[in-house]
């Protein structure tokens, strides 16, 4: 059961990642986005991480692709215009791009030979939200502290960009 | 085997999302896209992050994969007011078309 999840969400993943690059409305770019980030959190799901499952998709599946397309609305993006690329990248773009991926896939393997062990559901529940909350505001108290500045620069500097007359 | 899923088979996964991410941020003509293309990496790498955390049975990759999260969203945020204001003063999305200051 476990190995057959794991195979539609990992081929859910890589079709719905390979239908973001090749399309050319940014529309269906934002959707496969969506698609890719509930796939990858159901693989949270059987890792055992709940809490970063369901913030994956509050956060990223909801408020961050509700951006994307509010923007995508806003600015009305039509069909990009595809330009002439180098003759190099033309031939040589993806096969070399294959080959860095089979090459860092070969070194997982190698590296993690002796020492990987299987990924079983349920064996480890240890990604729960009192788990996380409780690390969270004991050993990394001041990352999160400082995370909240950064947020709150964010905003500011989110509102200050948009405003209407930027000099 | 039918309900353990090789340790690797998730790290591989991950390195196939990034892998995409990259080609879709070469490959891709359109800011916007570009920028999806940078959220498709970050999680791929959040992915290889909760991995991790589940092999050595430790919640600290949880946190990382969180504070990735959270630097993700006040990115997309500043990032699409950027875009806003490039479409403002330009009136176009091609990020090849933006080239002030190319030499």
């Amino acid at each position: 059961m476990d190995s057959i999840l794991f195979i539609i969400a990992a081929i859910a993943s890589i079709g719905c990642g390979l239908n973001l690059v090749l399309q050319k409305h940014p529309i269906s770019s934002a959707l496969s986005l969506i698609g890719v980030m509930s796939s990858v959190a159901l693989l949270y799901l059987l890792l055992g991480a709940e809490f970063i499952a369901m913030a994956q998709m509050i956060v990223y599946g909801g408020a961050v692709m509700v951006l994307f397309i509010f923007v995508i609305m806003l600015l009305n993006a039509g069909t990009e215009k595809r330009s002439d690329k180098s003759l190099f990248a033309q031939i040589a773009g993806f096969p070399l791009l294959a080959v860095l991926v089979v090459l860092i896939s070969f070194l997982i393997r190698e590296t993690f030979a002796t020492t990987a062990s299987d990924v079983k559901f349920g064996s480890w529940v240890g990604g729960t939200a009192e788990a996380i909350g409780t690390r969270l505001f004991t050993k990394f108290l001041l990352p999160f502290e400082v995370i909240s500045v950064l947020i709150l620069i964010a905003i500011l500097g989110a509102v200050v960009l948009a405003r209407k007359e930027i000099d | 085997m039918i309900d353990h899923i090789p340790f690797v088979w998730y790290l591989t996964l991950s390195a196939v999302l990034f892998g995409l991410g990259v080609a879709g941020f070469i490959y891709r003509k359109s800011v916007i896209t570009v920028f999806m293309s940078i959220e498709l990496m970050l999680n791929a790498v959040n992915l290889s992050f909760v991995t991790f955390s589940y092999q050595n049975k430790n919640i600290d990759g949880h946190i990382y994969s969180f504070f990735v999260m959270v630097v993700a969203a006040a990115e997309a945020a500043v990032g699409l007011a950027i875009i806003l204001t490039i479409f403002k003063n330009r009136g176009t999305l091609q990020i090849d078309e933006v080239d002030s200051m190319k030499l």
